[in-house]
C-alpha cells in the first residue's frame, strides 16, 4: 500500500484507504515524540524546503520539528523578506530552489491552487500546507487522527463546523476527509459567511447554531479570520459571538461524550468562550500534538524512492 | 499455483525445544536473569521474545520486561524502496540503560536488520550488553554481525526463502526453505 500520489495537495478525491495509511503511519511516529532521543534518521540526506506565503505558527513550526524528528535538512522561506518582494514570480522562485538540489517542498500560500500549480512545474513533493479558501489536508487528518483516537471508528459521527465557512480551507479540507470517513458533516454559520450552495459538498447547512448542535457528538470551532472581514460581512463581532459563539450553555445539546475542537489561532471570547476551549472535553492542545505525527508520517510516506528514477 | 518446492525444516516441537534451550543458554551465560530484558523485532521476532520471556519465567520465576520494536525507520534502503514498509509501532516502556538487552528476531540473513535493530536500542539509552538470540542462521551475512544463541543453523543458497510461520500470525509453528523460481530470476538479471 502506497500512497498514489507524489504531491499531498488535498483531501479531495483521497480513498479511505490511503487516509487509513496515513492515520496508521502517524500512530506509530506519535511513539517517537515519547522517546528519550525524539530523533529517528529515515529522512537522512533528503532536503524539504518550507515555502510560506502567509503567516503561520502552528503549521510552520509543526512541519519544521516533523521534519527535525525525521532527520531531514530543512530550509526555511518567508515571502516578505526574499525577492518576491523584488517581484519575482511563484513559479521562478520554486524552480530556483528547486535548482538548488531539494527533494520537498511544504507550502503555503493565500491563493486557492498555489500548491497544484507548483506541483506542476517540479518534479519534487509537493505538500499543501494551506492554500487560500481551498484546503488545509495536514489539519484535517490530524482532526482526523484526534477524533479517531477518541472514538475509535469515524463511521456514523455528527459532526458539525461552526463559523466562518466561506473563507476556511480547514472546513473543506475536513469536509471532505469526514466524509470519505463515514463521518456526516453539517456546517453552520451567517448566511454572509456561507458559500452558495453549500449543499452540493454533501453537508447539512444550518443558520441556527442552537438547531446545529442537537444531537452533534463534535464541534469544531472555527477563526473568525479578521484579516479576511473588512468586506462588511459580519455588521460586528459582538453579534457574530451571541450567534453563533460557542459557549458552555450551549453545549447541552450535544450528545454526551461530545468533543470540542478548534484548528488554532483561536480568537477567545469571540467565537469560542475560554471556558469551553480550556474544558475538559476539548482537544485543542491534543490536535497540536497530533499534527507533528501525521506530518511525520506525510514525509516518510512521500519519500518513496520510486519517483527518483534517472 | 506458483513454482515453488517447499523443504520444512522446522515443525512446532523442534521449535519449541529451540526456545527452550536458548533460554536456558541465556539465564547460563549471564548467571541468572538479573539485569536481563528482551526486545524482539516485529513482526515475528516480537512473538518469539514473548515466548522466550515466559520460558524464562517459568524456569527463573521472575518475569522478564519485554519491549517489541519496528525497525523500519532505521534501515539503510527507506529511500530507495519503491514502496514504503509499514511503520508499527514500537514499545519500549522500560529503561534500556545498564540492562543486558536480548534482542531477538526469527531469521538471520544480510544483518542488516539487526544493524538497524542495535541502532535504535542505542537511541533509547545505554545497555550494559546487547545479544541476539534467533530461531534460523541462514547465513550470507553482509555486516559483521553474528548471533550469541542460534535455534537452527541452516546452509541456504542466496536464491532460496526461509519462511518462518509464527502461530500467532500465521496460525502455525513450523520453518520451511522454498525455491524461489522468481527470485532466482531477479538474482540472475542483477535486480534484487
Amino acid at each position: 500500500m502506497k500512497l498514489k500520489s507524489k504531491d499531498l495537495l488535498g483531501l479531495q478525491g483521497m480513498s479511505k484507504q490511503e487516509i487509513d495509511l496515513i492515520l496508521d503511519t502517524a500512530v506509530s511516529f506519535k511513539e517517537i515524540l515519547e522517546r528519550p532521543i525524539r530523533k529517528v534518521p529515515t529522512l537522512r540526506g533528503l532536503t524539504v524546503v518550507n515555502l510560506f506565503y502567509e503567516a503561520s505558527t502552528r503549521t510552520r513550526i509543526s512541519f519544521e520539528l516533523a521534519e527535525k524528528r525525521l532527520s531531514a535538512d530543512l530550509v526555511n522561506f518567508s515571502a516578505n523578506t526574499s525577492s518576491v518582494q523584488k517581484g519575482e514570480t511563484l513559479k521562478d522562485t520554486v524552480r530556483n530552489i528547486e535548482a538548488m538540489k531539494i527533494d520537498m517542498v511544504v507550502v503555503r500560500h493565500s491563493a486557492s491552487g498555489a500548491p497544484h500549480f507548483i506541483a506542476n512545474c517540479v518534479d519534487s513533493s509537493v505538500i499543501n500546507a494551506g492554500d487560500g479558501a481551498h484546503e488545509h489536508p495536514t489539519q484535517a487528518l490530524l482532526d482526523l487522527l484526534t477524533l479517531r483516537e477518541k472514538y475509535k471508528s469515524l463511521k456514523g459521527l455528527r459532526v458539525v463546523i461552526v463559523g466562518d465557512i466561506l473563507h476556511s480551507r480547514v472546513a473543506r479540507s475536513n469536509i471532505w476527509g469526514l466524509s470519505t470517513m463515514g463521518a456526516e458533516v453539517a456546517v453552520c454559520g451567517p448566511p454572509t459567511l456561507m458559500p452558495y450552495e453549500m449543499e452540493k459538498m454533501g453537508v447539512e447547512v444550518f443558520f441556527d447554531l442552537d438547531k446545529a448542535l442537537e444531537g452533534r457528538d463534535v464541534v469544531m470551532g472555527l477563526r473568525i479570520q479578521l484579516e479576511r472581514q473588512k468586506g462588511g460581512l459580519l455588521p460586528s463581532l459582538r453579534e457574530y459571538t451571541n450567534l453563533f459563539g460557542i459557549t458552555k450553555d450551549r453545549l447541552k445539546r450535544l450528545n454526551k461524550n461530545f468533543t470540542i475542537m478548534h484548528p488554532g489561532p483561536i480568537n477567545r471570547g469571540i467565537e469560542i468562550t475560554p471556558e469551553v476551549a480550556d474544558g475538559p472535553y476539548s482537544v485543542i492542545l491534543g490536535q497540536v500534538t497530533n499534527g507533528v505525527a501525521v506530518r511525520m508520517a506525510i514525509l516518510y510516506l512521500l519519500s518513496g524512492g520510486e519517483k527518483k528514477v534517472e | 499455483m506458483k513454482k515453488e518446492k517447499a523443504i520444512l525444516i522446522m515443525d512446532s516441537k523442534t521449535i519449541a525445544r529451540s526456545l527452550i534451550r536458548i533460554a536456558h543458554e541465556i539465564l547460563e551465560r549471564n548467571r541468572g536473569a538479573k539485569h536481563l530484558a528482551i526486545i524482539g523485532i516485529k513482526t515475528r521476532g516480537a512473538y518469539l521474545a514473548e515466548r522466550i520471556a515466559n520460558i524464562i519465567e517459568s524456569i527463573e520465576k521472575v518475569k522478564l520486561p519485554v519491549g517489541l520494536m519496528d525497525i523500519n525507520l532505521y534501515r539503510d534502503d527507506v529511500q530507495s524502496k519503491k514502496e514504503q514498509p509499514v511503520i508499527q509501532k514500537t514499545e519500549i516502556s522500560f529503561d534500556v540503560v545498564e540492562k543486558t538487552i536480548i534482542l531477538v528476531d526469527d531469521v538471520l540473513f544480510t544483518g542488516r536488520t539487526i544493524r538497524a535493530a542495535l541502532d535504535q536500542i542505542v537511541d533509547f539509552g545505554r545497555p550494559r550488553s546487547i545479544q541476539l538470540a534467533v530461531l534460523i542462521d541462514r547465513g550470507h551475512r553482509e555486516l559483521p554481525i553474528r548471533a550469541d544463541y542460534v535455534g537452527k543453523s541452516i546452509p541456504t543458497s542466496s536464491d532460496e526463502l526461509v519462511k518462518v510461520k509464527i502461530k500467532e500470525v500465521d496460525g502455525e509453528d513450523n520453518v520451511s526453505v522454498i525455491q524461489d523460481q522468481k527470485r532466482k530470476k531477479r538474482i540472475k538479471t542483477g535486480k534484487q
